[in-house]
């Protein structure tokens, strides 16, 4: 019999029944809420007079529509505080766990969650938010739901799931010095399409990958909804058993070895069959940038914009030229022509303390160039921010002119105050590209922190290795 | 949910590859707290022509002409056939929420971002997936006639065309009963509360950790 994928393992750690018309039910063991994707969710339990089948597997926070600026006024928007409000009152008459706006704790659910060990390996983690996939990145199966899902899971602590193919998708040997798990995931999402993993579990292995923190997993899981797949995963390691030692709601003592051992079970066989396998050379990622409004639209920074005449598949070339016109770009240019009006440094991708670190030492002694109209930096949580503050990160992004900010989802979608005008360019750290993803009319560039600091500093996009050579 | 009845429906043209759910909906929308009201923003940015606002009226705002839903051939369109990797990008049930709101009960496309696929099955939106080679004849009979329109059967699997073509098209057996049902299926999924009461003792003796240490503070 041929061995078991990661994937295989945690699907069967987890499975409750199999049913007659080739459904399952899966256990969920973490529910992460937030604001906007919640409340019909509570009202349905209301409408039906169901309750939470269990109260300590939930946690929630407001990270959407939360402001990046002083908190202690509230919410100026009168919608976006109804809805944060809705989730303090939903959270409060059920009993769940919440870390509200104010909380030094607060900040992006998927950087709020493992940095808490509420989402642990070998866990079933999900959300109504497209990336929870993050949570793979420590051996967990870990996938977006919808608000009709938030409710199920909220009623029944299951799923009702058919089971997804297993890919596997090895980067071959270590990537070189500037190039991050941002550049890694991209030039996968390049390859593979937007579709590529459209009914995957993809298990992110190789050495690149192995060489990354639980972090820099993170950040490639993190994107793989952005491939198709709705769950992406990386196997447990030292690495991973490392990170989630000591965190406030990881198990202490006894618990703790009983759950390493349990934890180092999920890897893939060696003869375990995957359904398909992507291969990339770590050696030939260099640092990259979207330049239209998918992310599978994604340039390495030396390479020239893409010509649609030259795509064989019309539909792709017609969805070139639409963004081609949308984005104000033009086949043949290279990314250093482009200059970003905005700077968007954070979001469940890049927001955590080594992407900050990273973005900072490009940033140190440096100054944001004269045409960028602003530089933000968003911490993903309370905590990260407290963190860099202590390391001194904060007053190297504001002497070079950045704006430091309260933790929030922010510029990545928009959804409060900070997006982009109509027409700007933004080099950003977030996940998606989609036209006014990032406010209406805007054109967002995805790339690395150390590459969005680049941007930054240097007033167009350019290769971050150059600058840190010179460091 | 009400029962999906079959029905025959005009249908509308969206021309496009990867139509990810921040064009379905954009994310200002996302704001409301309610299940309804998204019709009037369905793919606000290409819809019209200013920027949209939450909880505007949209009735006295600048259409844009050419875009297929404000066409006067199709008005009242409640079918909707596109191309491949319809629906990708943000998990917002706000994105069937919205289609439905507006009138759409069926999505024809080669293929479907999973997320969004399963979230239109809980909402009476039904997505069909036929090949690329018969969504193309279907765009060119929506293209040259007027009034062009699909009789969908979910009970047989069917839809007819105008010319007397019939395609057959899967659906999972279990989503197609809750959909011809009308059924919730969480309490479908409660019927197995024996089930999962019994799965949960076992994993608590397996993997204790994931139980009990996570509490609502005082």
């Amino acid at each position: 019999m041929a061995g078991k994928t990661l994937y295989d393992k945690l699907w069967e750690a987890h499975l409750v029944k199999e049913r007659d018309d080739g459904t399952a039910l899966i256990y969920i063991d973490r529910h992460l809420i937030h604001e906007v994707t919640s409340p019909q969710a509570f009202e349905g339990l209301r409408i039906a007079n169901r309750k939470p089948w269990r109260l300590d597997t939930n946690i929630a926070t407001p990270d959407h529509n939360v402001p990046t600026t002083d908190r202690s006024a509230g919410i100026e928007d009168p919608v976006a505080r109804i809805q944060v409000q809705a989730l303090d009152d939903n959270c409060d008459e059920f009993g769940i766990l919440e870390y509200k706006m104010t909380d030094p704790r607060q900040g992006v659910l998927h950087v709020v969650g493992p940095e808490q060990g509420a989402a642990l390996p070998g866990m079933t983690i999900v959300c109504g938010d497209s990336h929870t996939s993050t949570h793979g990145a420590f051996g967990a199966l870990a996938h977006g739901i919808g608000t009709s899902e938030v409710e199920h899971v909220l009623a029944t602590q299951c799923l009702i799931q058919k089971k997804m193919k297993n890919m596997l998708i090895r980067i071959n040997g270590n990537v070189g010095s500037g190039v991050t798990a941002k550049d890694i995931v991209l030039a996968i999402i390049a390859k593979i399409g937007t579709a590529g993993g459209t009914g995957y579990a993809i298990e992110f292995a190789g050495e690149a990958i192995e060489a990354l923190s639980v972090e820099g997993r993170m950040t490639v899981c993190n994107m793989a909804i952005e491939g198709g797949a709705r769950a992406g995963m990386v196997a447990v390691d030292d690495t991973t058993v490392d990170y989630f030692k000591g965190r406030t709601f990881a198990p202490k003592g006894e618990l703790w070895d009983q759950a390493v051992v349990s934890w180092r079970a999920f890897y893939s066989d060696d003869d375990a069959v995957f359904d398909a396998v992507v291969e990339l050379e770590g050696a030939g990622i260099i640092p990259q940038v979207s330049w239209g409004t998918s992310p599978e639209m994604v340039v390495a920074i030396d390479q020239a914009l893409p010509d649609p005449e030259s795509e064989s598949d019309p539909v792709k070339a017609e969805g070139m030229r639409r963004a081609y016109q949308y984005m104000d770009l033009k086949p043949g240019m290279t990314m250093g022509d482009v200059v970003p009006d905005r700077v968007f440094i954070g979001s469940c991708t890049n927001s955590r303390i080594e992407d900050l670190r990273s973005a900072a030492e490009v940033a140190k002694g440096r100054k944001v160039d004269a045409k960028v109209l602003q530089a933000l930096v968003v911490p993903g949580s309370g905590l990260v921010k407290k963190q860099a503050e202590d390391e001194g990160l904060d007053q190297i992004f504001i002497k070079a002119g950045f704006e430091w900010r309260e933790p929030g989802c922010s510029m990545c979608l928009a959804m409060n105050a900070d997006k982009l005008g109509d027409g700007e360019h933004c080099a950003s750290t977030s996940n998606r590209n989609f036209e006014g993803r990032q406010g209406y009319g805007g054109r967002t560039h995805l790339v690395s922190p150390a590459m969005a600091a680049a941007a930054a500093v240097s007033g167009r996009f350019v290769d971050v290795r150059e600058l840190l050579a010179s460091n | 949910m009400e029962k999906y009845e079959k029905f025959s429906g005009i249908v509308a043209p969206l021309d496009r590859a990867n139509i990810d759910t921040d064009q379905i909906i954009p994310k200002q929308f996302l704001k409301s707290i309610k299940r309804t009201g998204f019709g009037p923003n369905l793919f606000d940015e290409w819809r019209y022509l200013d920027e949209g606002l939450p909880e505007q009226d949209c009735s006295g705002r600048p259409l844009n002409k050419e875009f297929v839903l404000n066409q006067d051939r199709y008005q009242g369109s409640s079918v909707m056939v596109a191309r491949k990797n319809f629906g990708c990008g943000s998990s917002r049930e706000h994105a069937p929420w919205a289609l439905t709101d507006f009138g759409f009960k069926a999505v024809i496309a080669p293929s479907f971002a999973d997320i969004f696929f399963n979230n239109s099955f809980k909402n009476g939106l039904l997505p069909i997936v036929l090949s690329e080679e018969i969504v193309d004849e279907l765009f060119q009979g929506v293209f040259g006639t007027e009034g062009y329109s699909l009789e969908v059967d979910l009970a047989n699997q069917v839809i007819n065309t105008p010319d007397g073509k019939s395609v057959l098209f899967d659906v999972d057996p279990f989503r197609k009963h809750c959909l011809l049902e009308g059924l919730d299926d969480i309490g479908i999924t409660l019927e197995d509360a024996d089930a999962i009461k019994a799965f949960e003792s076992k994993h608590e003796v397996a993997a204790p950790w994931v139980f009990n240490a996570i509490k609502a503070e005082a």
